[in-house]
């Protein structure tokens, strides 16, 4: 589903990411390091806002570099701050921002955007002004904005970094019951922690490709050395 | 337009936003044209009725008008000395007037509604290469951004108490300066991500 082969990327003429090999698929991928080891480059790969150095990335049979419009409109991303996502002054005009270009009725269009807004419990905020709502709320909206156009693969970012732990659960109880495969990179290590695939990347390099508890286990080893 | 928009289902929220535009023209066309105290009267009392039909609350309707407040009293007393008070009164009733009516319709129109409109009357201008979408959306992150910006100083301010440096101002420019660069630069990502400009 997700290639990367002999995957290289050099950043204003500092290699950030080195000899990446691995296929990723499966409902849940996560994926732990430190600050700036190279988590966020590897999603930024995938939907096509990083193009490699050198080596190539393929997602669903095509190239994010090449084929990045086909590509973002099967592949989603949700970044940390949810303040950067949020397009539009109300709830639900920011979620029908995102079918702007799908042909769609009126009554289509509005009961896909009730029906997002019913998925991640804000429907009672349909009408409220988005900078109005709390961090976890704008996070959950950013969700139902990428939810209604239906991808098949969402990548998220640290979704859970600017968020109190109350808002943090009920962001990945949402992103649990997505049937859509989901790649994680995240400092909560507990989030992870049940998954059966996670990365663990160290120094532009996956350092360990395992379970959820053993990705745990190498990644603690690692800070504590 | 900063997400005032008022839900309803009076028939000033149901009426075209193009209609609702022409409309306004006229009304400020017509007050700043006959500009006497018994015009403003007339169209001070159609504003009332508008905002009553529209089922505005009367708290909504005067924060439209609390920015005004001290150009007002400047305006008034400036031309009150100038020009006599009868004159003073048309040109702040007139401005007053003008303000609650553009307010009445951004209180009634969503965003969504009013640029879809724009982009529509803009339509002519793609015969000269103008990507009417992206003028749409300029103006819609133009409102969205106004929040975030006041965010970014309201928190640079409180850091910049904290830190006792309350009259430097390069404690107060850079830092938001920089956050707003850095926040341009995630919001261009999302928007990326979000296939606009695909």
């Amino acid at each position: 589903m997700i290639e990367f082969r002999d995957v290289c990327l050099t950043l204003n003429a500092r290699p950030v990411l080195s000899d990446i090999n691995a296929e990723l698929s499966g409902p849940r991928v996560g994926i732990i390091g430190a600050n700036g080891s190279g988590k966020t480059s590897l999603l930024r790969l995938i939907n096509g806002l990083a193009s490699p150095t050198s080596g190539s990335v393929h997602v669903l049979g095509l190239q994010p570099d090449r084929n990045g419009r086909a590509v973002r409109k099967k592949v989603s991303f949700l970044f940390s701050n949810p303040d950067a996502q949020i397009v539009m002054p109300t709830v639900a005009e920011d979620v029908a921002f995102s079918l702007r270009r799908h042909s769609l009725s009126d009554p289509e269009r509005d009961l896909r955007v009730n029906q997002a807004l019913h998925q991640v419990g804000l429907t009672e905020h349909h009408d409220h002004p988005a900078h109005a709502l709390s961090s976890g709320q704008k996070q959950l909206l950013a969700l139902a904005s990428i939810m209604v156009t239906e991808p098949q693969i969402l990548l998220c970012d640290e979704p859970t970094t600017l968020l109190d732990r109350r808002n943090t659960r009920e962001v990945i109880n949402v992103l649990n019951d997505l049937p859509i495969t989901v790649v994680m990179s995240t400092h909560d290590l507990d989030l992870i922690r049940d998954w059966d695939r996670v990365l663990v990347v160290d120094g532009g390099r996956i350092i360990a490709d395992t379970t959820g508890i053993e990705a745990i286990a190498t990644y603690l080893k690692l800070v504590d050395s | 337009m900063i997400g005032i928009y008022h839900p309803g289902t009076s028939w000033l929220h149901r009426a075209p936003p193009g209609l609702k535009l022409v409309i306004l023209l006229l009304f400020t066309t017509t007050i700043v044209i006959f500009r006497s105290l018994p015009v403003l009267a007339g169209a001070a009392l159609f504003i009332f009725i508008a905002y009553a039909l529209a089922r505005i609350p009367m708290g909504l309707a005067l924060k439209q008008l609390r920015p005004l407040r001290w150009i007002v009293l400047l305006l008034m007393a400036f031309q009150w000395w100038l020009l006599g008070w009868e004159r003073a009164f048309e040109i702040v009733g007139t401005l007053v007037l003008a303000v609650a009516a553009a307010a009445l319709i951004t209180l009634t129109t969503t965003t969504t509604a009013m640029l879809a409109t724009l982009e529509r009357m803009l339509t002519p201008a793609r015969f000269i290469g103008v990507d009417t979408e992206k003028v749409a959306l300029v103006l819609t992150l133009t409102i969205r951004v106004v929040p975030v910006i006041a965010d970014i100083v309201g928190s640079v301010r409180d850091a910049r108490r904290a830190r006792g440096l309350e009259r430097n101002a390069r404690a107060f420019v850079t830092p938001v300066v920089i956050r707003t660069v850095g926040y341009s630069h995630d919001l261009g990502d999302a928007l990326i991500a979000r296939g606009v400009g695909d």
